[in-house]
């Protein structure tokens, strides 16, 4: 009698015990931004380049550039509208002056006199920004929309990316933490 | 002179055509010379998701990086780099969620084993479920039921037109 009981208790609690893990990785599914495509680049050596500077054509930038120093590479564009709300952040960390770091812009898919009115306008964060409208290099790290961030350490590798804007939350809580970390490693 | 004539409808033919696809995209720009290369890339886009719009392959986006990428595709294929090559630089850049197929790994195993052990268990637990209904329908009558049936059925034989009930 009480082992029929048991039984049937079973057979209630199986498909409530499926209900709750299903529950369970549905509800994890949406915490998660399916839009954030995490980077198989993470961990590994920034790709080689060669690109013009967006102030000067005849100027041209290679990898060596990341190197030696923390760097942010911030992929913007002027046609981005969420780079624009997130210039605002970039000048105030570029104005800390952290020692160190160097922002660099990857101007991305960008006409060139367009791209300079906005940093004209708005001021300019970057120490050299690399002038990208094919999508050459753009390509080689990944980036399938802007705006987009790197973290890059002394040595070159990718330590993190940044899918969206960079807002004081996101600086204050992920990067700031990140870059710090990094400027204390040799 | 027969192909003079042709030659100004042949040009605005063409004139038109090129004009036809502009701002819209068209499978039609990638020629190939060798047509089972062609094949092979219009497969390949076909299988590579566009990071942009995500529910919609390399061949059927709109979006700019769609494009980019069926341009990068289309260079390295006409280096002549094998398919897998090809797929081996999209997935280096941008993972494996570029692929509509993901590939069969230790952490991909339950993706693609999944819906199969899923039907192993469906299939066990339906028939054992049957299996416990069919002693039901073979239970022998008692002997008391079975004298009573007898009973009916003669009473039937001997008067059909009589509801054997009464």
């Amino acid at each position: 009698m009480s082992q029929s009981r048991a039984k049937k208790t079973l057979k209630f609690l199986i498909p409530l015990g499926l209900f709750v893990v299903l529950v369970g990785f549905l509800g994890y599914g949406l915490t998660t931004d399916p839009r954030k495509v995490p980077s198989p680049l993470i961990g590994k050596s920034i790709p080689d380049f060669t690109l013009p500077t967006l102030a000067d054509p005849d100027r041209q930038v290679t990898q060596e550039a990341l190197k030696g120093t923390v760097s942010l590479v911030n992929v913007w564009a002027s046609w981005c509208p969420s780079c624009r709300a997130e210039h605002r952040m970039l000048m105030g960390i570029a104005q800390e002056g952290i020692d160190d770091l160097q922002i660099v812009g990857l101007n991305w898919k960008d006409e060139r006199p367009q791209a300079q009115d906005m940093l004209r306008l708005f001021g300019n964060p970057y120490v050299v920004n690399l002038f990208d409208p094919d999508n050459q290099v753009g390509l080689d790290f990944g980036v399938y929309g802007a705006p987009e961030t790197f973290v890059i350490d002394r040595h070159g590798i990718i330590r993190y990316k940044h899918i969206g804007p960079v807002d004081a939350e996101v600086w204050e809580q992920t990067l700031r933490p990140l870059v710090q970390q990094l400027k204390a490693q040799s | 002179m027969s192909l003079r004539l042709f030659a100004l409808p042949a040009a605005l033919l063409a004139g038109l055509l090129v004009a036809g696809t502009c701002g819209a995209f068209t499978l039609e720009e990638y020629t190939f010379e060798d047509p089972a290369r062609q094949q092979d890339f219009r497969e390949l886009i076909g299988e590579i998701r566009c990071l942009v719009c995500q529910n919609e392959s390399l061949a059927a986006s709109q979006a700019d990086l769609a494009q980019d990428l069926r341009n990068e595709i289309y260079r390295l294929m006409q280096e002549g780099r094998p398919r897998d090559e090809v797929i081996d630089y999209l997935v280096s850049r941008y993972g494996d969620f570029v692929l509509y197929e993901p590939p069969l790994r230790l952490n991909t195993l339950p993706l693609w084993l999944g819906p199969i052990l899923l039907a192993i268990v469906g299939v066990v637990l339906l028939r054992r479920a049957i299996a416990q209904k069919r002693p039901l329908a073979d239970e022998a009558l008692s002997p008391e039921e079975q004298a009573r049936l007898e009973a009916l059925l003669a009473r039937q034989q001997d008067h059909p037109d009589q509801d054997p009930r009464t």
